[in-house]
């Protein structure tokens, strides 16, 4: 009966390398959950079994950036914190994405003033804006699936001569 | 005599000279000290057996931006013995602002008045620590005070490059 007969049969299918490589990439984001505030709370719920981010492969989160292709920034990110999210994203391989998770980081919020910066788009290159303040765990996985469907479109070569962040130690 | 005469009264026979206002608004008594006997003043109100101001809750400070003498730094002294809160106020007079620290009386004042430092550009002299808490190391500016804009000053924080 149509294709499952035929893979029961041969064991193998025919397919673009573009299509299953975007394909495995999309299924299985792991996001670097980078909570700062308020927000974070949010994502934590998008990890608990009424959300269930595992439904997407995404509930493997690292706190660590070396194995992560996802950023979610989830709180209001001040001047002196913007050094550390660029150097925390900096150190994740390519390909990688990130997530504005709600008002503070994507404009600052409603925090006008000096210390914060207005949104990160200032220093990181990002993907996804969600809005709320603080937005909803369904609202993160709408960002999440975003992301997918962007993952979906790529192709491998886009990123093959990405290279691998280097580790500073020197510099420490 | 009830608490607050005999807090008054001593103050004023130890510090008549220095004692610039005493005020008692709706059971919140403030006094006013000359700077330069804040870190004596606060000796004797905490070491006194009958005020005994073991507790220094919060130093602060005010910008009053047009007034000649700029700056007011405010204490917030507590006595478990009376159960009682003082609110201590020194106007300063020096440009750029200083006043003596009072970290050897109340070690609770390092951070309040590192903080203060931090936001008025108040110098405490003789401040064990006295560095930057808030705002970056390096931070020109001092955003409580009233000429400081909102927004900032552009470029005076700097951001990551944004390289991609």
């Amino acid at each position: 009966m149509g294709l499952e007969a035929k893979l029961s049969s041969d064991g193998y299918l025919t397919t673009k390398l573009d299509a299953i490589i975007a394909w495995a990439r999309s299924n299985s984001v792991w996001p670097m959950p980078m909570g700062i505030s308020c927000c974070a709370i949010e994502m934590i719920s998008a990890a608990d079994p009424k959300y269930d981010i595992a439904r997407f492969g995404s509930e493997v989160m690292r706190f660590t950036p070396r194995q992560c292709d996802l950023m979610i920034v989830a709180g209001t990110v001040t001047y002196k914190m913007a050094q550390v999210v660029r150097r925390i994203y900096d150190q994740m391989p390519e390909p990688k994405w990130v997530i504005a998770m709600g008002a503070c980081t994507s404009s600052g919020g409603m925090y006008r003033s000096y210390n914060v910066v207005q949104g990160i788009d200032q220093f990181l290159p990002v993907d996804v804006y969600t809005a709320g303040c603080p937005p909803r765990p369904e609202n993160l996985l709408n960002a999440l699936i975003t992301i997918q469907n962007k993952i979906k479109k790529s192709k491998a070569r886009d990123y093959q001569d990405k290279i691998l962040p280097e580790l500073e130690l020197s510099k420490n | 005599m009830d608490l607050k005469t005999t807090i008054i009264e001593k103050i004023k026979s130890k510090f008549g000279d220095a004692l610039e206002e005493v005020t008692d608004f709706r059971e919140d008594l403030s006094v006013t000290i000359s700077p330069e006997k804040i870190l004596e003043f606060c000796k004797f109100i905490k070491n006194d057996n009958d005020l005994s101001f073991e507790m220094c809750k919060d130093v602060t400070a005010i910008d009053w931006a047009t007034r000649k003498n700029r700056f007011t730094v405010v204490y917030h002294v507590y006595s478990f013995k009376n159960n009682f809160n003082l609110r201590i106020k020194a106007n300063l007079k020096d440009d750029p602002p200083a006043i003596d620290s009072v970290t050897p009386v109340w070690k609770s004042a390092n951070w309040y008045e590192r903080e203060t430092y931090d936001m008025y550009g108040i110098n405490f002299i003789n401040h064990p620590d006295l560095r930057r808490m808030y705002m970056p190391e390096g931070f020109e500016y001092y955003p409580l005070r009233k000429d400081f804009p909102v927004m900032g000053i552009p470029g005076s924080l700097p951001l990551p490059e944004k390289n991609d």
